[in-house]
């Protein structure tokens, strides 16, 4: 395109270059202007790797050496299941003839999260490095990068990363005159939620139909082109280098215990100063909100959804109560998810918040199982009725019901995705969803 | 029309990422491609595809209506996406698409007369916390796309394309 619309774009100064991050690993140093190669060994980029390797003197690390040192670091999957990474690592077959695959999923679509996008295109190179280290782990010499295809130009960075490690000699045959060998690329999606699904995203990385596997078998033993395969956040990896060059405890002590490290937290909605706030784990959620300037305009707190849309929602009275940690979220009712954030005020109705939400999963159901397929449908248009002043009096058992017979019933979380948020609602906020039947109009006439 | 050799030259820059039996993980990449470069997926392009990856032409096609942002038909010179899920919503998401609509004087998902510009709602772009947010032809992320803005791109493209005419 001719026009250049730069005046428009982000420049990430609100979302990740502020000063505002505590202990930073990830974002620390990042400015926009420094996500190249050079940059990036300026910060001590690629040191991690040279000692897993050995290039620099000393003996390199053994595989088994690498994936303790990441056990030992608490670390968990970043992008929403939270399953320790060292201990998914442990599960890749060793001994395996053939070939096997390394995959980052950055198809990152869970509404509220937009923590990957600014890791990818302001320092590229340390998920480059994380796969790298990974891949060395695992005795795999393939990986893909499957990147949202919404952010197009995030994906095109990431290509020139590629291009710049490779020129390095840190990526190809033989990395850094080692007899190590890993060759890495890009590939985008096109628009599916679906394809965040680790199966989902196999199938299309292969040119299909982003529909889930049933599972088992697990990509560690039938994977991408039915090959074992180890899928982890974008996150994730690059949590790694840090890992490998101070250590898994010291990791692991900037945390609290089971929860490892530092992690990304998209605090969105009603909120001063939406953004990315990387702190450490266990963080109290209090804290964090006041980090990102408290609630928009001075309001007072109603709910939060804590991990991603699809997480169920809690009111701003138990959510005050937590730290933002997978453990505590788990035990308020709800998870951590992806770390997406996403602050409602007062004025803010619960019925049209679901609403909206239940559009999106039934616009997203892959249609491969029945209970999703027919259900998220099912909910949308019960909502919709509730919403619309056409409720009827056993609408809001219905909606139990219909979420009751998608949980747990389908090849894939979407379904419970679906479901949980609808749950959630009915079980905090009922009294909302009860008024709009009953009397046709919303509690909270404030919401524009 | 068949595939230019440019085109062919930028699909086998995908093509040579994959294993050489499982070029059809390359389909994705160059139906984007294609819609880049003829602003959407005919039937024609779906088949020159198919020959060019060496698959069924409907699986090429499975792939076109699965994924959200193929053109099933041709649309807008410029395609105008705004992110209405529940945490753009919250910031005004809504709003904004509802001012692009109003605006340029067509309903969602439509096309202008003139055939400048096609608006729709579209799920998370995965930038919520840059609200409200809109993806312009695929490529370009806008962002805090308040009325004011909208109006200055809406002025600005306008600006461009009479200058073209």
């Amino acid at each position: 395109m001719a026009l250049d619309l730069s005046r428009f774009q982000a420049t990430g100064r609100e979302t990740c270059f502020h000063d505002r991050h505590v202990g930073a690993q990830i974002y620390a140093g990042l400015t926009g202007a420094n996500w190249r190669l050079a940059d990036y060994r300026a910060r001590g980029g690629y040191q991690a790797l040279r000692k897993v390797l050995g290039v620099d003197g000393g003996s390199p690390m053994t595989p088994d050496q690498v994936i303790a040192e990441v056990k030992g670091s608490g670390l968990r999957g970043r992008g929403g299941a939270g399953f320790p990474t060292g201990l998914k690592w442990s599960f890749m077959p060793r001994a395996f003839p053939g070939q096997k695959y390394l995959v980052c999923n950055s198809d990152e679509g869970e509404p509220g999260t937009c923590k990957d996008r600014d890791i990818l295109r302001y320092n590229p190179h340390i998920v480059i490095e994380g796969m790298a280290i990974a891949a060395y782990a695992m005795g795999i010499s393939v990986g893909y990068n499957y990147i949202h295809g919404e952010i197009f130009d995030v994906y095109e960075r990431f290509e020139e990363a590629l291009e710049e490690a490779r020129a390095a000699g840190l990526l190809g045959n033989n990395i850094l005159g080692s007899n190590y060998s890993f060759q890495l690329h890009a590939h985008h999606g096109f628009g599916a939620y679906i394809c965040g699904e680790e199966t989902a995203l196999l199938e299309s990385l292969e040119g299909k139909k982003g529909q889930p596997r049933f599972k088992p078998p697990f990509p560690a033993s039938f994977g991408l082109y039915g090959k074992p395969t180890t899928i982890n956040n974008t996150e994730t990896f690059a949590a790694v280098p840090w890992i490998i060059v101070n250590g898994g405890q010291a990791y692991l002590e900037c945390g609290k215990p089971n929860n490892g490290g530092t992690k990304i937290y998209s605090m969105v909605g009603d909120v001063e100063r939406p953004g990315n706030y990387e702190i450490p784990m266990g963080t109290p959620f209090a804290k964090l909100l006041e980090m990102a300037g408290g609630v928009k305009g001075g309001r007072k707190l109603k709910a939060v959804i804590p991990g991603g849309s699809s997480a169920p929602v809690l009111p701003a009275s138990v959510m005050m109560d937590c730290t933002m940690d997978y453990d505590s979220i788990a035990k308020a009712g709800s998870m951590l998810g992806s770390g997406a954030v996403i602050v409602m005020d007062d004025t803010r109705c619960m019925v049209k918040s679901l609403l909206r939400l239940s559009y999106f999963y039934t616009h997203e159901s892959c249609g491969q199982c029945t209970p999703c397929r027919e259900g998220t449908g099912w909910l949308w248009r019960l909502v919709n009725r509730i919403e619309h002043g056409e409720g009827r009096a056993d609408d809001l058992a219905l909606l139990d019901n219909v979420a009751e017979n998608i949980m747990g019933r389908t090849i894939c979380a979407l379904g419970d995705a679906a479901a949980m948020p609808v749950r959630g609602m009915l079980k905090h906020f009922r009294d909302e969803f009860a008024h709009h039947v009953e009397h046709k109009t919303c509690m909270v006439p404030a919401y524009v | 029309m068949s595939l230019s050799e440019s085109t062919k030259a930028r699909f086998a820059r995908e093509v040579a990422k994959y294993p050489a039996e499982q070029k059809q993980s390359a389909v994705m990449a160059c139906l984007a491609i294609v819609q880049q470069e003829q602003g959407w997926v005919s039937a024609q392009a779906e088949a020159e595809v198919a020959e060019y990856l060496g698959m069924p032409a409907i699986a090429v096609r499975e792939v076109t209506t699965f994924y959200n942002m193929y053109n099933q038909q041709p649309v807008g010179k410029y395609k105008l996406n705004v992110c209405t899920n529940l945490p753009c919503q919250l910031r005004d998401g809504q709003k904004a698409l509802e001012h692009l609509c109003r605006s340029l004087g067509i309903e969602d998902g439509g096309t202008s007369a003139d055939g400048l510009f096609t608006v729709a709602k579209c799920e998370c772009l995965g930038a919520c916390a840059d609200a409200p947010v809109m993806l312009v032809n695929d490529r370009q992320m806008l962002s805090y796309m308040e009325p004011a803005k909208l109006d200055e791109l809406i002025g600005l493209i306008r600006a461009e394309e009479g200058k073209v005419a």
